[in-house]
């Protein structure tokens, strides 16, 4: 029986580029080969979460949703749109961080669906957050003598976002590689505003868990920490700031190892992807004094 | 014909009930369950033109070799194979299988058979080498009359994400079936597989809501369907006026505007005036952009309407509605600089708004709330 995986993303009515992390890594899914078919759908764009598993002629179909935490978008809005019959979110059975897989069949299409917990819980999530201070740094091992920010959201909409948020912070921390590890919030405190505040170290890598650059990552965040006055002029990476270098990643979203995470889930949902993860994991490395 | 062919062929006629597809009747006779299994032995070949019987595999070989009927099946059977899909169904389409011969098609195919498909042209052919093999060119049907090498030429159906993702303006394009689809490239010499993916990614989900639809399964959401399961910021939506329904599907579902039909409702038995269109596939439900907007005019239509007395000459009052009408059907940039007979020349608007806007920008002096006089110092930053 044929697979396919869809992963489903926000996508942009305004903005261009919020759909173009997604397609990439789809693109290094499907050059990895797992899938018979790899798309994509959108809740703003097209395929629309409605229409997108009748552009599939798998029977199963393993569906990765592009989101950083469990809340609105992947218990009610994907689930409703996908038309999953009976979907219920106990079935998940999670805590806010450990939603994995449900298995239901879609109303209108009758393909077996295995909706997989977001990418942006997911253990792996964390190995994309310390690569993409590798890429900024051009540095592969990087962390000896420097701080490690991951920058969310915050609780105003929804909790789990923080969660999502604290859970990478403290792995990155038991790793022990960086000398402080600090999760920090737009919109409460420890605010990234005052990024400097938490840290010690002269350098900062400083990486937001979003799934997409846009209005949050490259206009709020950068003239928040003082990076720039004006996004539009840009700003330097490494940015001198009170007295440290603040390395600005971008969204995490963006960085090639996510395809490792989208794959991840979709395998530890049954599909038989071994081969494929293994393949991404050596092809999205960074060289050693890559310049990103 | 080339050899994987006819050893399908062979395989095939051997096969249950032997082929019988498009005009092309093949099997093999007297496999030993006749009485008369000797007499009858050997291959049955026929097509609408002709009909030989108990030939031998050479004889059968030799019927075989470039005829029209055999690559089409192969190519058909064998290579598209697929029976009840989206994109099986959308090829034939491509070559009007379902109205024309083998022949026909043929002839007609040598010369490109061109279906249009909201705004692309998809051009099918055949290979030279007569083995069958369909080609496809799909491109703007604005681009119809240009020969390839004016256009630039892409292969790769991954890449109409990019190229039409902006209009040929520059514009973001937020719906993939706006009516501005930009010109200027082309994707040629496509493999039927590249060809059904191309269109698909330039136009998502209409091969396969086309397909439901003529197979009596289009699953259509009416207006109140869609809104009635909206959440969030867009339960509002739900809220909108009937009437207002009717503007709403006049403003952003018409042909000028996108290149689906739409086919939902106000609600099933509750037809919407405003014209659903002429497009090649159908709209199954109030898309995104459709939804965001109403969200938009449900709040407008809020608001209770008030007086407000302006004081216009006819043409003042006729340059506005010219003004409006401009802006609402794209015009804006076609007007000339000079041209101060067009109402929504930028010299006679910039005009009217010197004349008849004070300096807080209210029309003819008048504020927008009655009350707004003494707040006026707040929309001055």
């Amino acid at each position: 029986m044929s697979q396919a995986l869809v992963i489903v993303a926000h996508g942009s009515h305004l903005n261009p580029g919020s759909s173009a992390p997604t397609y990439d890594h789809a693109d290094t899914i499907r050059a990895a080969g797992a899938f018979d078919e790899v798309r994509t759908g959108f809740w703003k764009e097209e395929p629309s979460l409605r229409e997108v598993l009748r552009t599939c002629e798998a029977d199963e179909v393993y569906v990765v949703p592009m989101f950083i935490s469990e809340g609105y978008f992947t218990e009610q809005v994907i689930p409703r749109e996908l038309r999953l019959d009976d979907w219920d979110v106990a079935d998940w059975d999670s805590d806010g961080l450990s939603a994995d897989v449900a298995t239901y069949s879609a109303e209108d299409t009758g393909q077996t669906v295995h909706y997989c917990g977001p990418v942006g819980t997911h253990e792996s999530m964390t190995d994309v957050l310390v690569r993409r201070a590798e890429s900024v740094t051009g540095d592969p091992n990087v962390g000896e003598g420097f701080g490690f920010a991951v920058v969310g959201h915050g609780t105003e909409r929804n909790e789990n976002s923080a969660k999502a948020i604290e859970y990478h912070a403290d792995r990155v921390r038991d790793m022990g590689r960086f000398e402080e590890v600090q999760a920090l919030y737009m919109d409460e405190e420890p605010e990234v505003d005052d990024v400097t505040d938490y840290f010690t170290a002269e350098d900062v890598v400083v990486v937001p868990l979003f799934i997409s650059d846009g209005f949050h990552t490259q206009e709020d965040i950068p003239e928040d920490m003082g990076l720039t006055d004006d996004y539009r002029t840009g700003y330097d990476v490494p940015a001198a700031v009170d007295g440290h270098r603040i390395w600005y990643a971008g969204a995490v979203g963006t960085e090639s190892l996510m395809a490792d995470v989208v794959l991840e889930r979709a395998a530890d949902a049954g599909a038989d992807v071994s081969a494929a993860i293994e393949s991404v994991r050596e092809t999205t490395r960074v060289a050693p004094g890559a310049d990103d | 014909m080339l050899a994987r062919q006819f050893d399908a062929l062979l395989a095939a006629a051997e096969s249950d009930g032997g082929i019988d597809f498009d005009g092309l009747r093949v099997v093999r006779e007297g496999d030993g369950h006749g009485d008369d299994a000797e007499s009858n032995d050997g291959y049955t070949f026929a097509t609408p033109e002709h009909e030989a019987t108990g030939l031998s595999e050479s004889e059968l070989h030799a019927h075989a070799d470039g005829n029209p009927y055999v690559s089409n099946w192969y190519f058909w059977e064998r290579e598209v194979q697929r029976h009840d899909s989206p994109r099986r169904a959308f090829l034939r389409h491509a070559e009007a299988a379902a109205d024309h011969g083998v022949h026909e098609r043929y002839d007609a195919l040598a010369d490109g058979m061109v279906t249009e498909w909201g705004q692309l042209r998809i051009e099918a052919t055949l290979t030279d080498d007569g083995d069958g093999y369909r080609r496809y060119d799909v491109r703007h049907v604005d681009d119809a009359d240009h020969p390839v090498e004016e256009l630039e030429r892409y292969d790769d159906p991954l890449d109409a994400r990019d190229l039409s993702k902006h209009d040929d303006d520059g514009m973001y394009r937020p719906l993939k079936t706006g009516t501005n689809l930009p010109t200027g490239w082309t994707f040629h010499d496509l493999g039927w597989r590249d060809a059904v993916e191309t269109v698909e990614t330039l136009y998502p989900a209409t091969v396969a809501n086309w397909y439901r639809e003529r197979e009596g399964r289009l699953d259509i959401d009416h207006w109140t369907d869609t809104t009635d399961r909206q959440t969030g910021i867009y339960g509002v939506v739900s809220e909108l006026p009937r009437e207002a329904v009717e503007w709403v599907a006049e403003a952003a579902c018409v042909d000028s505007q996108c290149v689906k039909r739409r086919e939902w409702q106000y609600d099933e038995g509750d037809e919407l005036a405003a014209d659903g269109g002429t497009g090649a596939f159908p709209c199954r439900e109030p898309c995104s952009l459709v939804i965001a907007a109403a969200r938009r005019w449900t709040k407008l239509e809020e608001e209770e309407p008030r007086e407000y007395t302006f004081h216009l000459t006819p043409s003042e009052k006729e340059q506005i509605e010219g003004v409006i009408d401009a802006v609402a059907d794209g015009r804006v940039d076609e007007i000339r600089e000079a041209d101060v007979y067009e109402d929504a020349n930028r010299y006679r608007t910039r005009y009217l708004r010197a004349k008849l806007f004070d300096d807080h920008g209210d029309l003819g002096g008048v504020p927008t709330d009655p009350d707004d006089h003494e707040n006026h110092d707040d929309h001055d930053e």
